[in-house]
């Protein structure tokens, strides 16, 4: 660690990060105030954290049983599950093949990997919709997963990893009888734990937020993820009816505050425990 | 004996045939030919860089060579995998997996070759036929090891809260365990404490007289080459320069480049022109130098720094200089003495009794005999009497023998 700050430099620091912070909570605090609201005090001219009138009862039963929100939820857990386990049994050989094998084109193959890293998936949405539709497979849990599966980020974040992992384990792990994939699966993924943990929440918040890419794959109620029936729910039911819209909202969100509460320590090892080595 | 080292282990000559391999442009072996015989100890000795770990690689099959054979045992291991070579390697690093236990570290090599893929799955396996059974006689076995190795107690421990030293006694134990025919040991001393590694070295030496297989080990340090092995084989830039007992190396060198790399303090060299057969002169002095090279050949003298005797005045064979600084090492005196025509001082090792008869700035004779002079000439190869009767017995390079 660096040398103690001067009593100044933590006040401004810390006073920068309150208020940052308080920037980015501002909106989360007024989802979960509306949510507990009637109507009626949802657009009084003065904003009061806590309702008059307690109405989160009844905000969260509409919302969980006006929409189908628990099947959305399902989806949602469905679909990020089987993204991530697709993602890391797909970036973990390839990242090892790039971090410690020798082959030509190499350099290439990850330099393609890194242009892949700046491409939004906005961008690809148009060619990965047409392909959905010859493939069939529009429509389908398929269509939402499929077009995740290879991630760059996630082979770019294990290649740096499995770097700065010695070559002599791999060594090792040969002349032990290890084969490529059983050095992959036995010495790199467990001694890069932090790192999957950290791609794992990356890739999990990012696919169970998503609204672009379902609102373009799918169209039926029974497949949608939880955005995208948030946005449903908003058309059919609420109208101006915030109260059970933000509850959902709040719904969707919980698992993963949750999640991330209890990765946290894993979280911030792994995002910075390659980079600095 | 103890317990678990008694097992008969396989024959294991190792005859490397005109290897060769290049990183890039660059070459890292030009044509290495080497015979190691079966229970040998011998190291590779060389200075960073000179390719004696990609050596050691090549053997253990990590490495491809661009040129050349290996044989181990009785067969051909080129393209063969290093799982299937029956070797074992302790790496500098020790190479330990960290998030697993001593156990499970020491255990892995016996359960890839032991356990079917579908036994060794994390919680199924155990249900497997059979694969309760071999895990227990893997355990044993590995707990017999490592009680023979005093690591026992260390068993359920992970690498991360071991000692150096503990790490170590776990690397040389996974590569134990399984019986190899060869061990490969790449520096492995290198990264513990002076009073360790002495502690260390007197294990490896016992564990080899023990296990009776072949080891080859590489190190810079001239000191494990020397007290370690049978044969040391002397490596710079990509060539084996000689292959000698210790005492050959350090004695009889073939090669000026031999002579300075082992030695310490290093050896001495002179500078000299041949005036007749039998007689070079050197700073002004003349040498009588047990070599038949002809009148007006440039050679360089090397003498050792416990050669040298004192003596009472100038004269043949002998140098004068002033001491320049006194290094009192307990058992023996290095003395440094400026001569007149040379760049850098003589170091000579007396006597620690010599002391208090020796002053800084004092003027100092020292004389060598001819038979202590080692004589290369312009190319660094060893110039030996044809007929001399003192030059010591010369072990010559054992070739691979087709």
């Amino acid at each position: 660690m660096s040398a103690r700050l001067s009593p100044q430099a933590a006040i401004l620091r810390h006073a920068v990060l309150l208020i940052t912070a308080a920037l980015i909570l501002t909106p989360f605090v007024w989802m979960i105030s509306l949510s507990m609201k009637p109507p009626g005090e949802i657009f009084r001219e003065h904003f009061a954290f806590l309702p008059q009138q307690w109405y989160a009862v009844q905000n969260y039963r509409k919302a969980l049983t006006s929409a189908p929100l628990p099947r959305y939820m399902g989806n949602g857990v469905l679909v990020c599950a089987a993204i991530l386990t697709l993602q890391i049994l797909i970036c973990a050989p390839c990242a090892y093949a790039l971090a410690k094998l020798r082959f030509p084109g190499r350099d290439l193959i990850f330099g393609l990997v890194l242009i892949g890293l700046l491409l939004p998936h906005q961008v690809l949405s148009l060619p990965l919709f047409v392909l959905c539709y010859e493939l069939g497979i529009l429509n389908t849990y398929a269509a939402l997963i499929f077009p995740f599966v290879v991630s760059p980020f996630g082979i770019f974040l294990f290649r740096q990893v499995f770097k700065t992992i010695p070559d002599d384990v791999v060594h090792a792990g040969r002349l032990d009888g290890l084969s490529e994939l059983g050095i992959v699966w036995k010495l790199m993924v467990p001694m890069a734990l932090p790192a999957v943990i950290a791609f794992s929440i990356f890739s999990v918040v990012g696919r169970w937020n998503d609204l672009f890419w379902p609102l373009i794959a799918v169209r039926s109620e029974s497949l949608m993820p939880p955005p995208l029936g948030i946005i449903a729910f908003a058309n059919e039911e609420a109208g101006n009816d915030y109260g059970p819209l933000m509850a959902a909202a709040t719904i969707v969100i919980l698992p993963l505050v949750v999640a991330f509460l209890v990765a946290q320590k894993w979280f911030v090892e792994g995002m910075t425990g390659g980079a600095v080595k | 004996m103890r317990a678990g080292l008694d097992r008969k282990w396989p024959m294991s000559d190792i005859h490397l045939h005109h290897i060769t391999k290049s990183f890039g442009p660059t070459p890292v072996l030009r044509g290495i030919s080497l015979a190691i015989d079966h229970g040998e100890f011998l190291t590779l000795l060389g200075p960073s860089g000179c390719g004696k770990s990609t050596l050691l690689r090549i053997l253990a099959g990590l490495e491809v060579q661009d040129s050349g054979s290996v044989r181990i045992g009785e067969g051909l291991v080129d393209g063969l995998r290093p799982k299937l070579r029956d070797i074992a390697m302790v790496f500098q690093s020790y190479a330990l997996y960290p998030h697993m236990t001593v156990a499970a570290n020491m255990a892995l090599p016996l359960r890839m070759r032991r356990l079917k893929f579908w036994q060794r799955l994390p919680i199924l396996g155990r249900l497997m036929p059979g694969a309760r059974q071999v895990s227990v006689e893997i355990d044993a076995e590995v707990a017999r090891t490592a009680k023979a190795l005093g690591i026992g107690h260390l068993l359920s421990r992970k690498p991360g809260q071991l000692s150096g030293g503990q790490r170590q006694r776990v690397a040389v134990g996974r590569a134990m365990v399984r019986h190899p025919a060869v061990f490969l040991m790449d520096e492995p001393l290198s990264n513990l404490d002076a009073k360790l590694r002495v502690q260390m070295r007197a294990e490896i030496k016992d564990l080899h007289r023990r296990l009776g297989v072949t080891f080859v080990y590489v190190t810079h340090d001239q000191a494990e080459a020397m007290t370690l092995s049978d044969r040391v084989a002397v490596m710079l830039d990509g060539e084996l320069i000689q292959v000698a007992p210790p005492q050959d190396i350090y004695a009889d060198p073939d090669d000026r480049r031999v002579a300075e790399f082992v030695g310490s303090p290093k050896i001495n060299l002179l500078d000299a022109i041949v005036r007749e057969r039998g007689l070079a002169d050197a700073l002004g002095i003349s040498f009588k130098i047990l070599s038949d090279a002809p009148p007006g050949t440039a050679l360089a003298l090397g003498i050792r720094s416990e050669a040298f005797h004192l003596s009472e005045g100038a004269g043949v064979n002998t140098l004068t200089g002033a001491v320049r600084l006194i290094e009192h090492m307990g058992s023996d005196l290095f003395v440094h003495l400026d001569l007149a025509g040379l760049d850098h001082p003589l170091i000579a090792r007396l006597a620690a009794e010599r002391a208090s008869q020796i002053a800084l700035g004092q003027t100092l004779h020292l004389s060598v005999n001819p038979d202590r002079i080692l004589v290369f000439g312009q190319d660094g190869k060893r110039l030996r009497s044809s007929g001399s009767a003192e030059t010591p017995k010369v072990t010559p390079i054992r070739q691979f023998a087709l």
